[in-house]
């Protein structure tokens, strides 16, 4: 360190998240949470769903309020728009993922961040959901995020933010890598 | 019962420490251990050097070039500094250190137990029983393939090979393999497999990406001479990290400049990203492949930047910078692969290696069955291990590595000898 190292703050209480690293490698087993998330169908394609509680440190956890998210398709579905389409809540996770990584790892390798922007685009074939071709999926086709990133950084530097964000983001291990889904219903 | 009577009727020796492994790492402890006139005997279980003789694949050489074969007391002494030992020449070479190190070595004596006794060691093997005040483990890093779970999900018919079962591409039946795994070990299977003809898939997780030269010179004399091999695990930022990085993509042959997934993708192996299992016959990537790609890129890079930044600093006339392209990635890389219908024959887990510890009867094994050390001092009275990767340093893992960790836990070692002693009173130093 230098006398004259600018203080970099990013917002991001990095002593902290280190100080949660360390306790919680020496108690693995509160490391283990469970998220969860409630929903109600409202008529048509319109869900609301709400999260507040969650388990972690052992404990049952809150965030400071609930918070509620309308989902429902565009009126070209011959739906109501209420909502955005449940699709491109997945983009809102990964871009929220990946943006709070960038913020932490920078803060963490002392880089200050003037404006973090970032567009998703994510192709779909929708004959796959319509049952039309068989042989096309469901999902995306792939997801493309694109980051404008100002910071007081070289580009190299920018850059491997972004891959070690991607590295350690959860919404990105989701979409990458399979997950069991179980799904079932109670009478 | 029958068991205690059997070992009370075996012969017992007592020394003041028993080495286990009769490889680099046991030698070079048996050196030092002699200069401080500490008695001790070296176990090995089969003959001098028997992980390089029988654990390794038949094309194998060292990553390290000749000139950086040495261990304490002892140096390459051939005519090609620059060239690279197949592993019967390392076998050779290690043998020959232990004429030279007159080493007490008991061959054909496998440790099954060492347990805590009356405050010192018990050690059990095939071949009597030993009584020591301090035990060194330098039994190898590299006793078990690893196999991940989705291992036990290759369909029937298909072989499934660890990399300590692959020994050259004539094991193999014709057809396509996928080979998991992209650190040396699978780019060299991937490499050697592709050219004897056969169809190559690679799945990529994490991995290091290191060109073989640059500027003119091998990159372990750049590693060496900037000081990078000599890095304490004290200094590094991660050291369970740094412990736990898979070996980087080199080869020991100057063939070619870098040995990396670009070369493979030349020669048309397929790259997919990290398997993450196998369910029904098909194979899962990772889409993540893209990233563990940049990530292997930017880390060469910034390593090759801290190299010109020495070589400008110390003003060394050598070849001009330079980049390496990147790794070229497909636009769409395959999620998904039907083994049986992509005509794979054979699946090889190049998924790194583990010490076999199940001899080990004292409690020093951490959740993940990793011992705890701290710098290679067991947290055990008198407990030593040698020859893990980043034990000490950087370098601790090769065999030019050992010396320094050897020398600094043999003084450890003896220093715990002369104060255990003192303090019991029983025996002046």
């Amino acid at each position: 360190m230098t006398d004259v190292t600018a203080i970099v703050d990013n917002g991001v209480n990095v002593e902290a998240l280190l100080g949660a690293r360390e306790a919680l490698t020496e108690a693995p087993e509160a490391a283990k949470f469970v998220w969860r998330a409630s929903s109600e169908w409202k008529g048509g394609t319109h869900t609301q769903s709400s999260v507040e509680g969650f388990f972690g440190l052992g404990e049952e956890q809150k965030h400071v309020k609930q918070f509620n998210y309308d989902s429902d398709h565009p009126e070209i579905f011959a739906s109501e728009d209420k909502g955005s389409t449940p699709v491109e809540f997945i983009l809102v996770g990964l871009a929220g993922c990946l943006t709070a990584g960038i913020a932490s790892v920078a803060q963490n390798r002392g880089i200050q961040l003037h404006s973090v922007k970032a567009t998703l685009d994510a192709p779909m074939d929708i004959q796959g959901i319509l049952g039309i071709d068989g042989d096309v999926r469901n999902g995306f086709d792939a997801i493309t995020v694109n980051y404008e990133i100002d910071a007081d950084a070289s580009e190299e530097d920018i850059a491997a933010l972004v891959a070690q964000s991607q590295k350690r983001s959860a919404v990105f291990d989701i979409i990458t890598n399979p997950t069991n889904v179980n799904v079932e219903v109670n009478k | 019962m029958i068991n205690v009577i059997r070992q009370l009727i075996r012969p017992v020796g007592t020394t003041d420490v028993v080495v286990i492994g009769a490889g680099h790492a046991g030698l070079a402890a048996s050196y030092f251990l002699s200069k401080h006139a500490i008695e001790h005997v070296v176990l090995e279980r089969g003959e001098v050097a028997n992980s390089w003789r029988n654990e390794r694949w038949d094309s194998l050489k060292l990553l390290t070039p000749n000139w950086q074969s040495r261990l304490p007391g002892f140096e390459y002494a051939g005519e090609d500094p620059d060239g690279f030992m197949s592993m019967p020449e390392v076998v050779e070479f290690i043998e020959e250190y232990a004429k030279f190190s007159a080493s007490p070595v008991q061959t054909d004596t496998t440790v099954q137990s060492v347990q805590r006794h009356l405050g010192a060691y018990r050690v059990v093997t095939n071949r009597g029983v030993w009584h020591a005040k301090a035990v060194v483990i330098a039994s190898g890093a590299c006793n078990i393939a690893n196999k991940p779970r989705a291992s036990q999900d290759v369909p029937e018919g298909i072989a499934s090979l660890t990399a300590h079962d692959f020994r050259n591409a004539d094991q193999l039946e014709p057809g396509g393999v996928l080979i998991v795994g992209a650190s040396a070990t699978g780019l060299q299977f991937a490499d050697e497999i592709r050219k004897a003809g056969h169809e190559v898939t690679i799945a990529t997780g994490e991995h290091v990406r290191l060109p073989r030269t640059y500027r003119g010179h091998d990159i372990q004399f750049w590693m060496h001479i900037t000081g990078l091999l000599n890095e304490g695990y004290e200094e590094v930022d991660d050291v369970s990290r740094a412990r736990g990085l898979p070996s980087p993509q080199l080869v020991g042959s100057h063939d070619a400049q870098i040995l990396d997934l670009n070369r493979l993708s030349d020669n048309s192996v397929k790259i997919v990203g990290r398997l993450m299992g196998i369910s029904n016959g098909t194979a899962q990537f990772s889409g993540s492949l893209r990233n563990v790609c940049a990530l292997a890129d930017l880390k060469m890079n910034r390593l090759l930047a801290a190299i010109d930044d020495w070589i400008e600093n110390n003003a060394v006339l050598c070849d001009a910078p330079e980049r390496f392209e990147a790794t070229r990635v497909d636009d769409n890389p395959s999620l998904l692969m039907d083994l049986e219908g992509n005509d794979i024959r054979t699946v090889i887990w190049a998924t790194g290696f583990r010490p076999d510890y199940s001899w080990l009867d004292v409690p020093v094994l951490d959740r993940k069955g990793r011992i705890r050390h701290e710098g290679g001092v067991v947290d055990a009275p008198g407990m030593y291990v040698l020859g893990l990767p980043m034990l000490r340093r950087r370098k601790s893992s090769f065999i030019h590595g050992i010396e320094d960790d050897a020398r600094d836990l043999m003084a450890h070692l003896d220093h715990f000898i002369r104060e255990g002693s003192m303090g019991s009173g029983s025996r002046a130093a």
